[in-house]
């Protein structure tokens, strides 16, 4: 046994093959023009994350502080504005509880089974992705507007934000859980349900674990992304002040009153709070994990 | 007879994986579920499990009636070929999974994952990932993991298939004396003749879904049932119509009475072996593998073209193949 464990100890004795004495050199070589081409990437990489992402968002944070604290203060604490933080961000967090839940479901579903017309669902789910948002704006006015063939009019509601959300968020759980669920190893349950645990426990302490770092990426694009959302619902929702007004639109009417700096104020705010919700959902990841 | 399959067969679509296969498994011993791949005996090995429903037949262990039970309800430990490791849990907590969900006290779960880990050898690996451990010791990790809420039964599904052939090698050795020290009646499946022999009490050869022969490692290789059996076993080599061991013939040079003469073809050495390929007058090609001081007994003067006799030593096992080469070559001849 001895023997077997010095082995174990010792990964790379059996891990890599011995015995290539040409291997050193070349590998030197390479390595070395390999550090030359990664530093260039490096330098590329963090030029474009500069221009394209930190660039603009210095400048939005510039802009909110250009008639300093108590212009900031004032435009963030204008009771329009506070009353689109709170549903823009209330309805985003429920968005993405259903998403988180719906979302895993759905990939569950188009993993694990086998039926007639998968494939097609497997590019409708897209669709939310890539139709744009003023197309599908377009479609839920005239399903669920005024003159809907359903009879189901939820224009001028909160309603019809939350269903704009919804929409627009569907893929990204889905999207995110479906490739690592594919992955998971069959065994894995199979050794978990020769243990004793029945089909609940499986999942929970065996799977989710496995599934949450995807399903809290997902969870975090699909928060984001419905906190930013404008499109699909600037048609239905009426954009009502103090009840269906969004910060997207409340930024736009801002801009449009020639506002900026207010915009901007309130875009910053949108910004801490993306960052506080992106922190919390990997904080969260990692705790189900580790506690399996 | 701790399991007990009576007459079970399986499909998959087309595909015949079993067909109306009995076996019983004794109480206590380690038995090899040996054959190639693709022959039915991991799906044997998953139905005993419960993790693959029998279409026809019934499955007892340990005296209980468990064709409709669920896998959870068996009380057998299974130990997958690529590990099966709960990744996002520690070597120690893998090990503690059974017990925790049967939500046995924490110290009594301490005292039994620790005896465990010591028993594999893995104690100063508690706190580690699989991920950081090797393929060998993720395979004694599964094993613990199986043996923790002691099992009636031990089923392992080539669990050295993924390793690397030494530790292969070493694992099997120490299976052998965890089993002497652990007593748990272990069924593994292997398609390896070697490690079948090596380390099962008795072997069980499955071929295209059915049983080919079940005995001891010396029944299986003194007294094989047919010419499948031989030929999986070792190698096999045919005189006349008879399928024989190279190393049971015995070979002598000249023409005396009672043997087949042949000529020397080929003369091969390989480390302590020497492979001798003779023709005999019928056409037919025969291997006779000697040790290197046999083959020097035989006298300088055997080499390529000598005349040498075969002969098949007392009590040595064949099998008779039912086709007589010596006629077909003489078909051929003609």
């Amino acid at each position: 046994m001895t023997s077997v464990l010095a082995e174990q100890i010792e990964p790379s004795a059996t891990g890599r093959p011995t015995g290539r004495p040409t291997g050193r050199p070349t590998g030197r070589v390479r390595s070395g023009r390999l550090a030359r081409a990664s530093g260039l990437a490096f330098g590329v990489s963090m030029l474009w994350f500069s221009l394209l992402v930190l660039l603009p968002l210095a400048a939005v944070l510039v802009k909110s502080g250009e008639r300093g604290w108590s212009g900031f203060w004032t435009a963030i604490t204008n009771e329009q504005t506070a009353a689109a933080v709170r549903l823009t961000v209330g309805h985003a967090f429920l968005v993405t509880l259903v998403n988180m839940l719906m979302g895993t479901v759905i990939a569950w579903v188009l993993v694990r089974d086998q039926f007639f017309g998968k494939r097609a669902l497997e590019v409708l789910i897209d669709i939310p992705f890539a139709l744009p948002t003023i197309v599908a704006g377009l479609v839920m006015l005239s399903l669920y507007g005024p003159t809907s063939p359903l009879g189901v009019d939820i224009a001028n509601s909160r309603r019809a934000v939350f269903l704009a959300f919804l929409f627009v968020t569907l893929p990204f759980v889905v999207r995110t859980v479906q490739p690592v669920l594919a992955e998971l190893d069959r065994d894995v349950e199979e050794a978990a349900a020769s243990l004793g645990a029945s089909s609940f426990t499986t999942f929970r302490r065996i799977v989710l674990p496995a599934l949450t770092p995807a399903i809290a990426a997902g969870a975090a694009l699909s928060f984001a992304r419905a906190v930013s959302e404008y499109g699909s619902l600037v048609l239905l929702s009426g954009n009502l002040p103090f009840r269906t007004e969004v910060t997207s639109v409340r930024i736009l009417s801002s801009i449009e009153n020639d506002n900026l700096p207010g915009a901007a104020a309130v875009a910053a705010v949108l910004l801490a709070i993306s960052l506080v919700v992106i922190v919390i959902v990997d904080v969260l990841q990692r705790w189900v994990v580790r506690r399996g | 007879m701790s399991i007990e399959v009576a007459n079970v067969s399986k499909r998959f679509g087309d595909f015949v994986a079993l067909d109306d296969v009995s076996v019983s498994i004794p109480s206590g011993q380690l038995t090899a579920l040996l054959g190639p791949s693709g022959g039915g005996k991991s799906t044997l090995l998953r139905i005993i499990a419960g993790l693959e429903h029998p279409d026809d037949g019934r499955i007892s262990i340990e005296g209980r009636d468990a064709t409709l039970l669920r896998p959870q309800r068996r009380n057998v430990g299974f130990v997958f070929q690529h590990y099966a490791a709960f990744k996002h849990l520690s070597v120690y907590r893998n090990v503690a999974f059974g017990l925790e969900i049967r939500k046995r006290p924490k110290d009594e779960i301490r005292e039994r994952v620790q005896h465990l880990l010591a028993l594999v050898h893995l104690e100063q690996f508690a706190d580690r990932l699989p991920s950081q451990l090797s393929g060998g010791q993720r395979q004694r990790m599964a094993l613990a993991r199986a043996l923790a809420v002691e099992p009636s039964v031990l089923l392992l599904d080539e669990p050295f298939g993924a390793l690397d052939a030494k530790v292969r090698k070493e694992l099997r050795e120490w299976l052998r004396r965890l089993h002497d020290e652990v007593h748990v009646t272990t069924v593994f499946v292997t398609h390896d003749q070697e490690e079948a022999l090596e380390v099962a009490d008795e072997i069980v050869v499955i071929n295209e879904g059915r049983v080919e022969q079940i005995g001891s490692p010396d029944q299986l290789y003194d007294a094989p049932a047919n010419d499948f059996v031989m030929r999986f076993l070792g190698p096999v080599t045919q005189l006349g119509s008879r399928l024989v061991r190279p190393h049971d013939l015995e070979l002598r040079a000249g023409e005396p009475y009672g043997a087949m003469p042949a000529t020397v073809q080929r003369i091969v050495r390989v480390g302590f072996e020497v492979r001798v390929e003779a023709v005999t007058a019928a056409g037919q090609t025969v291997l006779a593998t000697l040790s290197r001081t046999q083959f020097q007994a035989l006298g300088i003067g055997v080499g390529v073209g000598s005349p040498v006799s075969l002969r098949l030593v007392d009590g040595a096992p064949s099998v008779d193949t039912g086709e007589d080469p010596a006629a077909e070559a003489v078909l051929v001849g003609t």
